[in-house]
């Protein structure tokens, strides 16, 4: 594989860099730019914020990120088979078959626990 | 002398990233900006794995690091108390001092040195057979390749998942009660 094969990404992430520099020099140049305490206060024309504007997340954040995590992986490993399904035929459907199914398992588990559902 | 070819400049490129975020991160006193350094630096690292022509690493270093692991990074930000005003500082310096020293040393002697100490059997390259991902998928399924830690690695995850469940789910009701 060579490098050029990557130059479409490369193209892509130097146009994003642009764009995105371009986006902000914009305001930067074009905005008017005069502030003061009450306009950098969190909330203008509002009540006077009470206590740190930080607050602790509750946990049920976390466990998402951690299910999204295995999912991630899980997308991994779906990945090299996906590109060589065609030379693997059935029997790469059948291991992936199991893979998944011992997956399924604990996506059931989830299910029923209620891990989804954000009460 | 080094040839500025193409692959060069992008090599150095990316190393600058992945120091230049590494730097970020441990010189940030805000732990939610050191988190997006550490994004900086680990994009620097899929960069250097698409030169080390591993891109299927690559991939899995943006999703996996870049797409999950460091938004998990920026929740457990959000879940610690001052997520801003770190007012406590670190006091026990001499100790992590020691550690980054020991730590320098062992890839020191166990890394740089073995490849770049001259020794001839780090000279040539491991394989000249490029492996592509679809050899990786093939490995992954086939009889005499690596279909069992294949299965095997579905139940770890499954383990993973569930035991994620079992803590969190925990720690909610405790924090419910309260």
């Amino acid at each position: 594989m060579t490098l050029q094969a990557f130059a479409p990404i490369g193209v892509l992430i130097i146009i994003a860099l642009i764009i995105g520099v371009i986006i902000l020099m914009i305001s930067r140049v074009f905005g008017p730019h005069n502030p003061s305490f009450r306009k950098n206060a969190p909330y203008e024309s509002g009540m006077k914020p009470i206590g740190p504007g930080t607050r602790r997340m509750p946990v049920k954040f976390y466990l998402v990120a951690v299910l999204f995590i295995i999912f991630d992986v899980e997308v991994i490993f779906f990945m090299p088979w996906a590109v060589a399904m065609r030379d693997l035929g059935v029997y790469g459907l059948i291991v992936m078959g199991v893979f998944t199914l011992i997956l399924v398992v604990g996506f059931i588990y989830e299910w029923k626990k209620g891990a989804l559902e954000w009460e | 002398m080094i040839q500025f070819d193409f692959s060069t400049i992008a090599f150095f490129v990316f190393a600058v990233l992945t120091l230049g975020g590494a730097l970020g991160v441990v010189t940030n006193r805000n732990l939610f900006r050191g988190t997006i350094w550490l994004m900086v630096s680990l994009f620097g690292v899929a960069g250097l794995y698409v030169l080390l022509s591993a891109p299927f690493l690559a991939a899995v270093q943006v999703l996996v690091y870049i797409g999950a692991i460091a938004i998990l990074f920026t929740f457990a930000v959000m879940l610690t108390r001052s997520l801003t005003r770190l007012n406590v500082r670190y006091t026990r310096l001499w100790p992590s001092a020691l550690g980054a020293v020991l730590l320098f040393a062992m890839l020191v002697i166990g890394v740089i040195w073995p490849v770049f100490g001259g020794n001839e059997l780090y000279n040539q390259p491991i394989s000249d057979v490029v492996r592509t991902t679809t050899d990786l998928g093939v490995a992954l399924v086939s009889g005499e390749g690596y279909v069992l830690p294949f299965e095997v690695a579905s139940i770890l995850l499954t383990g993973a998942m569930i035991g994620a469940i079992v803590i969190a789910r925990d720690a909610d009701e405790e924090e419910m009660e309260q």
